[in-house]
């Protein structure tokens, strides 16, 4: 064996497993995803006949892209309730997104500012709810939203409604659920960028004279663009296909790809249209999805130490 | 050093509060003597007694323990390997790749992993049930411990590795000596997220479980659709006294890893 193919055997010692894993399980997955999407349902085991046989050789290719009719699509485009789930998701997601930003800023801004002592028990705050169960969480909301539950209890006793409010199963519970369960996910990226912003460029922006506002206008805000970025990233990729939020706190027509997903493949066992509807999915968040690696990489790449950018 | 703005402060404590305040209602209420789970009506912790007599809940809480301990072991051998195999300049062919990889996931709408996962073990004809839930809870929690892990090797002293190379240690040597010592909080923090992860996850083993392998997220999520009862209460409270713990230990190993 030459000693350069030693070299590059050795090289892959580490990395050889982890990538067969994830190219095994998560890459060749999604092949079969957009195979089976271009399937025809049938009431079998598996519920779908395959358009694609791998063994029918290169012959057999002609006539199965002459027979590719992708009728899965074109009943995810005919049909108005899977453009109305499209849009509400998009919707979901970039409201929900936008209402994260303006909620976590603040509260990573006072985190970053706290007293060093308070920094790390601030942060196991706020990572605590992230490894309680999503689940959980979420049902917790339930009993606080549900007409005779804990929030109207309060609203009447206070004398500020007469009647019970309707907010479970309407989109403003779902709205109250993704901003819960996902606000660690946008504080924590943005608190790491603003608690290593260099404090001197803000008070040589306050000694040149620019107010409060200015400076932060002009110096923090821009600065913490990139952790602004990765946890709008965080949030929005997921919330796009989130499940248990809308099946749970929504109402019947707060209908979201994930959910549209879920029903077509448990309920309606139509296997190839919940392929199809998640090769759709996967095309909305994958530009998301890249410009995250991007700016993880970047972020891994640089020095711990030093100049922040 | 320029103070905050009081209403900085304001957006913390309101922040905390919006976070916390469901869960400890939801603990509050798990001790609630009356099954009316919005009226108080005494302290009482009967609902916790009846679980045990519970037998599917009992069975599919041993059965998540055993998926979350066989995943959360895969998951931290084949995340430490990938954070060991990104660290630094490391060449490799295929490193893109793996970066990718890694990242995608960690974000990737659970309705998708799981879906694929189950289609890619029904066209290999693999049975579903305990194994194929142990695989694809591995797969996406292995990407979290390599992203603690890779965390951990950033901060490592560069000149200890090169102390130990250059009194003569080979690099399987100067690993088992030096590196993994160091990482070793790290690995296991590492393995206790993947570890509450699995424990957690509810739509990707839906997806891709089997007769007889029911997890105990799949049987809450069934009863919590029909709505609001103590005994769900009481088991969350469990769950989260149960997380609570592991987190402790987690930060504990990390801080002295420091």
């Amino acid at each position: 064996m030459s000693g350069r193919l030693r070299a590059s055997l050795r090289r892959l010692a580490l990395p050889a497993a982890p990538l067969l894993w994830l190219l095994a399980f998560f890459g060749l997955p999604f092949a079969v995803v957009v195979k089976i999407s271009l399937s025809d349902p049938a009431t079998a085991l598996p519920p779908y006949t395959p358009v694609l046989d791998w063994d029918a050789g290169l012959a057999a290719w002609a006539d199965v892209l002459a027979a590719l009719d992708f009728e899965n699509y074109r009943t995810l485009i005919a049909d108005p309730l899977y453009l109305d789930a499209g849009l509400t998701s998009l919707k979901v997601a970039l409201g929900a997104t936008l209402l994260l930003a303006l909620v976590g800023y603040p509260i990573a801004y006072a985190m970053a500012r706290a007293p060093r002592a308070w920094q790390p028990l601030l942060v196991a705050l706020m990572v605590i709810p992230f490894w309680t169960s999503f689940l959980i969480r979420v049902y917790a909301w339930i009993a606080i939203l549900k007409p005779d539950g804990l929030l109207n209890q309060a609203l009447i006793g206070l004398g500020l409604v007469a009647t019970p409010v309707e907010i479970l199963n309407t989109p403003a519970a779902v709205m109250i659920g993704m901003v819960y369960a996902y606000l660690p996910f946008m504080v924590l990226p943005l608190y790491a960028v603003l608690e290593r912003l260099d404090r001197g460029l803000v008070e040589a922006a306050r000694d040149l004279g620019a107010s409060r506002l200015a400076a932060f206008r002009t110096v923090t805000l821009p600065l913490s663009l990139p952790g602004l970025v990765a946890g709008a990233l965080l949030c929005f990729i997921p919330i796009t296909g989130e499940f248990i939020i809308p099946d749970l706190l929504g109402g019947t027509d707060t209908l979201m790809l994930g959910r549209v997903l879920w029903s077509e493949f448990f309920s309606n066992r139509d296997w190839p249209l919940a392929s199809a509807i998640a090769v759709v999915l996967l095309a909305v968040v994958a530009g998301p999805v890249v410009l995250f690696r991007e700016a993880e990489a970047r972020r891994l790449e640089r020095p711990e130490t030093g100049d922040p950018r | 050093m320029s103070r905050p703005h009081p209403l900085a402060w304001a957006a913390l404590a309101l922040g905390l509060a919006f976070l916390y305040g469901p869960i400890l209602l939801l603990v509050a209420y798990s001790f609630n003597a009356s099954r009316l789970v919005t009226v108080w009506a005494g302290f009482s912790t009967r609902w916790y007694a009846g679980l045990l007599d519970n037998g599917p809940l009992v069975d599919s809480a041993l059965v998540t323990l055993k998926v979350a301990f066989a995943s959360a072991s895969l998951a931290t051998l084949l995340g430490t390997l990938a954070a060991l195999a990104l660290d630094g300049r490391r060449r490799f062919p295929g490193r893109p790749l793996l970066t990718g990889l890694v990242y995608a996931p960690m974000v990737m709408p659970e309705v998708i992993t799981g879906l694929s996962l189950l289609l890619l073990f029904v066209g290999l004809g693999i049975p579903r049930g305990f194994w194929t839930i142990v695989v694809a809870h591995a797969t996406f929690t292995l990407c979290f411990v390599a992203v603690v892990v890779q965390a951990r090797l950033r901060l490592l002293d560069r000149a200890l590795l090169d102390a130990a190379a250059d009194l003569g240690a080979a690099p399987v040597t100067v690993f088992r000596t030096v590196t993994l010592p160091l990482i070793a909080p790290a690995v296991i923090a590492g393995f206790l997220l993947a570890f509450t992860l699995s424990m957690d996850d509810l739509v990707i083993a839906s997806f891709v479980s089997g007769p007889g392998a029911t997890t105990l997220p799949m049987r809450l999520y069934s009863q919590v659709r029909l709505g609001v009862t103590p005994e769900i209460n009481a088991i969350s409270t469990l769950l989260i006294g149960a997380v609570s713990l592991a987190v402790l230990g987690a930060s504990v190993l990390t801080a002295r890893g420091r």
